[in-house]
């Protein structure tokens, strides 16, 4: 009793801390917001490259998909999108408070599916692939994405869209895409939380140990694989609506798809925090995006030089990363070791054939 | 005595090396079938065809009458025919009480059961076939950091977590600690006495087969060379001179 307490206790803390940061420090919210869309990264990344083994360089994808849809459903609600992103003779636009959290909310939905079901459809083909191939091919995807809106002029191309402005004042808008930011990843971890209570969990670890024993066994394993990059995209294609809408501009390779900065951040932060652990990616995501901001505040021009430097320390002498480290350190406080006990009951234990054994 | 697996004129060829050449065999169900032959012989390679690890090139595999050789190794499995690796094969990273959940039946698993906890008495059947197997009280270590000999009846209780039909074992004994064969010969009697499973055993110590076994199938070059009792084989001069060696038999007898 005493356990699940101190457990609610510190769930609690933890909401209650996220609430009271915007008010607290006002001037970093969107700093903040920024560590809870990490934390979501890290999470999402984690469900098929820590669980499951399947090591994506290219999730950051279903991001950029989520950003483009969400946007095109804000303007397509009430314009001619074409004729919004169009680089000259632009239409006159504005949008009404209720236009607005309409079209927000119509795009949030329709950027979770289309990027769930972008998730199945390509998992068709690039789910059969294995290790390096599987990198190299989610990369591929991410990569020719970004190339392939920065041509399509429907959505602007590389010039890019501007979103619907927020209608409020500006400490609102940061606050409001704050809270959407912070439902977002607590609900991304509590799912998760349940989920890694389920069945999914050990499948997934099984595939990741040896998924040739896993098929042998006759386990589901594609049904799991595509369930676990499903749920990625479900995420992260609202982390990208909502980001889109906090940046207030779409480009496609800086914004949009942007894989050697944030695509690889997620590999990094689970890296640092100990991926295949429920709490790995979220530490990792912290104390990179602490990092990250000190750096950028404190180091520029070396800020690039100095991720680069934390990156190569956690790799080279961290693999393990810090949850993973704690785990292997003192492996009987999880559980680890062995029960002197005998046997699971006594009939068992009476048989001679068990004894011998024993 | 029903034939649960039956393979008719099976072929197998691996470009141009022929690794099985119409083999025709019968398992009969609830006995321990035994397959022997020198390194090369094609025993693993019979033992993929049959839970469809590769196509066949030609001939039939049926398995309770059905014909199987068309279907996927996970299908297969699912019908109750297993196999447990040469390389012994279980999940390193997890400990031996997750390794056994994960390998309950699944055959009648629907999309939702994705996100279903295990049942509870499905806990307590895997401690019980841990303490089977003599692994009950190392269940909450990772699985690779079990020896060899460990792993290999780990892999062996989670087939039986299966409740598999027929239990294909590819080389059961070997790398195991000679004072535990004995436990694990017994174990593999008792899997068949206790819990039904039909065994078909791939096994290079003579003794072990020739003791466990109710009849031997003998592999050379990738044909059948003989079928009998384990008697019947043992004095067969073709297996003799194949593969025991000219003196073999004095010393068995």
């Amino acid at each position: 009793m005493n356990r699940s307490l101190s457990k609610s206790l510190f769930y609690g803390a933890i909401v209650v801390a996220g609430l009271a940061a915007p008010l607290l420090f006002p001037g970093y919210t969107f700093a903040i917001s920024g560590l809870w869309v990490m934390i979501l990264f890290a999470l999402t990344w984690d469900i098929m490259g820590g669980q499951m083994g399947y090591n994506s360089l290219g999730n950051i994808f279903f991001f950029g998909i989520g950003m483009y849809v969400c946007a095109i459903v804000q303007v397509g609600l009430y314009y001619n999108v074409a004729a919004y992103t169009a680089p000259s003779g632009q239409i006159d636009v504005h949008f009404t408070p209720h236009q607005y959290y309409l079209g927000l909310t119509l795009g949030i939905a329709a950027a979770a599916v289309v990027a769930t079901l972008f998730a199945l459809l390509f998992g068709q083909i690039i789910l059969g692939l294995r290790g390096p191939y599987f990198a190299i091919g989610t990369l591929g995807i991410a990569l020719a994405a970004g190339e392939l809106f920065g041509a399509w002029n429907y959505v602007g191309g590389g010039g890019g869209i501007a979103l619907p402005t927020f209608p409020g004042d500006p400490g609102d808008r940061a606050l409001f895409f704050y809270i959407l930011c912070f439902i977002l990843a607590i609900a991304a971890f509590a799912f998760l939380k349940w989920l890694y209570s389920t069945r999914f969990k050990l499948v997934a670890n099984a595939i990741r140990d040896d998924e040739e024993k896993a098929e042998a066994m006759g386990l589901y394993t594609k049904r799991y694989k595509n369930l676990g990059f499903a749920i990625s995209a479900f995420f992260l294609g609202i982390s990208g609506a909502l980001y889109g809408n906090m940046i207030g501009f779409i480009e496609p390779v800086e914004v949009a798809f942007p894989v050697i900065t944030f695509g690889i951040f997620m590999v990094v932060m689970c890296l640092i925090g100990g991926k295949g652990t429920l709490w790995g990616p979220v530490i990792g995501a912290a104390l990179f995006h602490v990092v990250r901001q000190l750096t950028w505040t404190y180091m520029l021009g070396w800020q690039w030089v100095a991720l680069g430097g934390l990156i190569i320390v956690s790799v080279v002498y961290f693999q393990q990363g810090i949850v993973g480290w704690v785990l292997e350190r003192w492996p009987e406080r999880f559980g680890i070791r062995v029960d002197e006990a005998g046997s699971p009951d006594e009939s068992l234990d009476a048989d001679p054939v068990n004894k011998e054994a024993a | 005595m029903d034939a649960i697996i039956r393979c008719t004129e099976v072929s197998k060829a691996y470009g141009g090396v022929i690794a099985n050449d119409r083999i025709s065999l019968e398992v009969p169900a609830g006995r321990i079938t035994g397959l022997i032959g020198p390194n090369g012989s094609g025993k693993t390679t019979l033992f993929n065809s049959i839970v469809g690890y590769h196509p066949i090139d030609a001939g039939s595999i049926t398995f309770e009458g059905r014909e199987i050789s068309r279907l996927r190794t996970q299908q297969i499995s699912r019908l109750g025919l297993l196999r447990t690796f040469q390389q012994t094969r279980v999940y390193k990273r997890m400990n031996c009480v997750e390794n056994m959940l994960v390998s309950i039946p699944n055959r009648s698993d629907a999309f939702w059961s994705m996100f279903r906890g295990y049942p509870a008495d499905a806990t307590r059947r895997a401690e019980r076939l841990l303490d089977f197997v003599g692994l009950y009280q190392k269940r909450y270590l990772t699985a690779g950091s079990l020896s060899f000999g460990q792993q290999k009846l780990l892999e062996f209780a989670m087939a039986l977590m299966n409740e598999p039909k027929v239990l294909l074992l590819d080389e059961p004994t070997a790398g195991i600690n000679p004072t535990l064969i004995n436990g694990l010969i017994d174990r593999l009697r008792r899997s068949v006495t206790e819990f039904g499973v039909t065994l078909f055993i791939i096994e290079h110590n003579m003794p072990v087969i020739m003791g466990l076994a109710d009849n031997v199938y003998c592999l050379a070059n990738g044909r059948l060379l003989a079928h009998g009792t384990p008697r019947e084989i043992q004095s067969d001069k073709r297996v003799l001179n194949a593969y025991l060696g000219e003196n073999y038999g004095n010393e068995a007898a």
